[in-house]
């Protein structure tokens, strides 16, 4: 693939052409990303109408079939993006304008050094884990930045409130991570898959359970998901951070949510589930077959089992009164994290941990 | 120039440019977020010289959650730029005598012989298997063991040290006991009572 593409750009100069290859790359993660952040605003639609025992969006097809609605989420964007950009009177403009802005471009640049399988990343450096990690910590700007830039009250709550539980849960989520490296003996993400491999019950699921659980809520709490979309919040400031915004600025705050959804089910497939490995590998009669073999496949049914749980949360539990999330973040998984990292290190003293203690 | 060099440039101008934006700028949020980007061109700069786990550990730490702390403070304050400016011209003198006695401390250090530009070699590139991350980390924690840890009890004791001094009990407040709640059983709250009937008066 890389090879045909070298021999289709020749007329380039050198290094124009390592350009080229790169920004090709770039396009061929991120479109299937957007086009995926599109439909899984449909079926967020469809699943909890689902569960609500409703029917969910069904009008909008292609070519006059309503095929399930399958046309709704193109048919949003076009619609957002022809709508007016309102700006309030005493708002900040400039910062007004930058914050939808701010909120998408860690969302996306994230993506640069996840790994889809052995060779398939964009940039594979050796601090990958870090470089998510300090990424995802950036989105927080582009909220608080549009709270205070939209001169509304209700929005400036917001802000406030999400600013502090990502702050809160970071540290959760990082402690949690440093548990997997310990593990992993690398904070390299592709090393950390290979780290994993032997069968399902080599994944870090199973000795790092407890760091599993959190890091996965602590993600669900860091993209200010329901239950802990206290940020949004509709019923008491109704809508929080984005209040103020229309079109297609805030069609960006959601795509930016939406990415960081599909982020965070992607890293919590590739830490605690064994990415790109297959769960029937090393197992007696199917360990031998194509189903053991390592796939993309793989990981992006792990990565949509998350996603999934993103949206049966939201459709089952009521939101957290704030200063239970605080407790909860504080009081609860700070000191887990604490104690399982103990016994993570004592195990790896002990010569554990590849298949759990030897 | 090679490529390297005209990203230094561009990141280093960025820098400065940033860096005068802080204390130039009217509106304290912005000056924040003059910081943060400030930050954000000095680990890039950091990331040039292969110090990957710094940098990156200046965006986590700094970008990602002090600044947001900062930021949060900044906004919340009310604060008057009229007034601030009321003194200046006051305390100009003062600020020149502390600007001019910064500049001769940078100077002396520039000049000496440890850290003048001559003095401090070229950092050869390392191969592209050289971990900056594990390197620190094998330092750290044998050679540096104990001031390492030594930093980190300073570091605890400045945590228990604010929230000691912030701490105050109150009394009379009401809070929830959620481990209470849970292992709250139904005889603990609901009495049945037995009332006899009695006849119509």
């Amino acid at each position: 693939m890389i090879e045909l593409l070298q021999s289709l750009l020749q007329w380039l100069p050198e290094s124009l052409q390592v350009l080229a290859i790169i920004l090709i790359k770039i396009v061929v993660i991120l479109a299937p990303l957007l086009v995926a952040v599109a439909y899984l605003t449909y079926a967020e639609r469809k699943i909890i109408g689902y569960m609500q025992i409703r029917i969910g969006p069904n009008r909008v097809g292609f070519f006059g079939h309503s095929l399930w609605g399958l046309g709704q989420p193109i048919a949003d964007a076009v619609k957002l993006m022809f709508k007016e950009i309102v700006i309030p009177s005493g708002a900040d403009k400039f910062l007004f304008i930058v914050a939808p802005m701010l909120s998408m471009g860690p969302a996306l640049a994230a993506w640069a050094v996840i790994p889809f399988g052995d060779e398939l990343i964009l940039a594979d450096v050796n601090a990958s884990l870090l470089y998510v990690l300090a990424l995802t910590s950036l989105g927080v700007y582009g909220v608080i930045i549009a709270g205070w830039a939209s001169n509304s009250k209700y929005a400036f709550l917001g802000a406030m409130r999400s600013a502090a539980q990502i702050v809160s849960y970071e540290i959760a989520m990082g402690f949690a991570l440093v548990g997997v490296l310990m593990a992993a003996g690398s904070i390299n993400l592709g090393e950390i898959v290979q780290a994993q491999s032997g069968g399902f019950w080599t994944w870090f699921m199973v000795p790092l359970a407890p760091l599993f659980v959190i890091y996965f809520i602590s993600g669900v709490a860091e993209t200010n998901r329901a239950p802990f979309d206290v940020a949004e919040g509709e019923s008491e400031i109704v809508a929080g951070f984005h209040v103020e915004y229309s079109g297609i600025t805030f069609a960006v705050f959601f795509l930016a949510e939406y990415a960081n959804m599909i982020l965070v089910a992607m890293l919590t497939a590739l830490m605690f589930m064994g990415g790109w490995l297959s769960p029937f590998q090393g197992l007696p009669v199917v360990g031998d077959t194509f189903l053991a073999a390592p796939s993309l496949i793989w990981l992006l049914a792990k990565a949509s089992i998350f996603l999934f749980l993103f949206l049966w949360f939201r459709a089952t539990f009521p939101r957290y009164r704030y200063d239970q999330i605080m407790r909860l973040g504080w009081k609860v998984f700070i000191p887990l994290t604490i104690v399982w990292l103990m016994v993570v290190g004592a195990v790896i003293m002990a010569g554990g941990i590849g298949p759990w203690l030897h | 120039m090679s490529f390297e060099q005209i990203l230094f440039y561009v990141f280093s101008s960025f820098l400065v440019l940033s860096a005068g934006a802080v204390v130039t700028l009217r509106n304290p949020v912005h000056s924040a977020l003059a910081l943060v980007l400030a930050f954000f061109n000095s680990a890039a700069l950091w990331m040039m010289l292969e110090a990957e786990f710094l940098a990156i550990t200046l965006v986590l730490v700094y970008v990602g959650a002090v600044m947001v702390l900062f930021l949060f403070v900044v906004m919340m304050l009310d604060i008057n730029i009229a007034r601030m400016r009321e003194g200046f011209a006051q305390l100009l003198p003062i600020g020149i005598v502390v600007a001019v006695l910064m500049f001769g401390v940078m100077y002396q250090v520039y000049n000496g012989d440890r850290f003048a530009p001559g003095d401090m070699p070229v950092p050869t590139p390392h191969a592209a298997d050289y971990e900056n991350t594990r390197e620190l980390g094998l330092q750290l924690y044998t050679t540096y063991v104990f001031p390492f840890e030594l930093a980190a009890v300073v570091l605890l004791l400045a945590i228990v040290a604010a929230i000691a001094l912030t701490l105050r009990r109150r009394e009379g407040t009401k809070y929830q006991a959620p481990e209470k709640q849970v292992v709250t059983r139904r005889e603990d709250r609901v009495r049945l009572v037995k009332v006899p009937s009695e006849a119509r008066k």
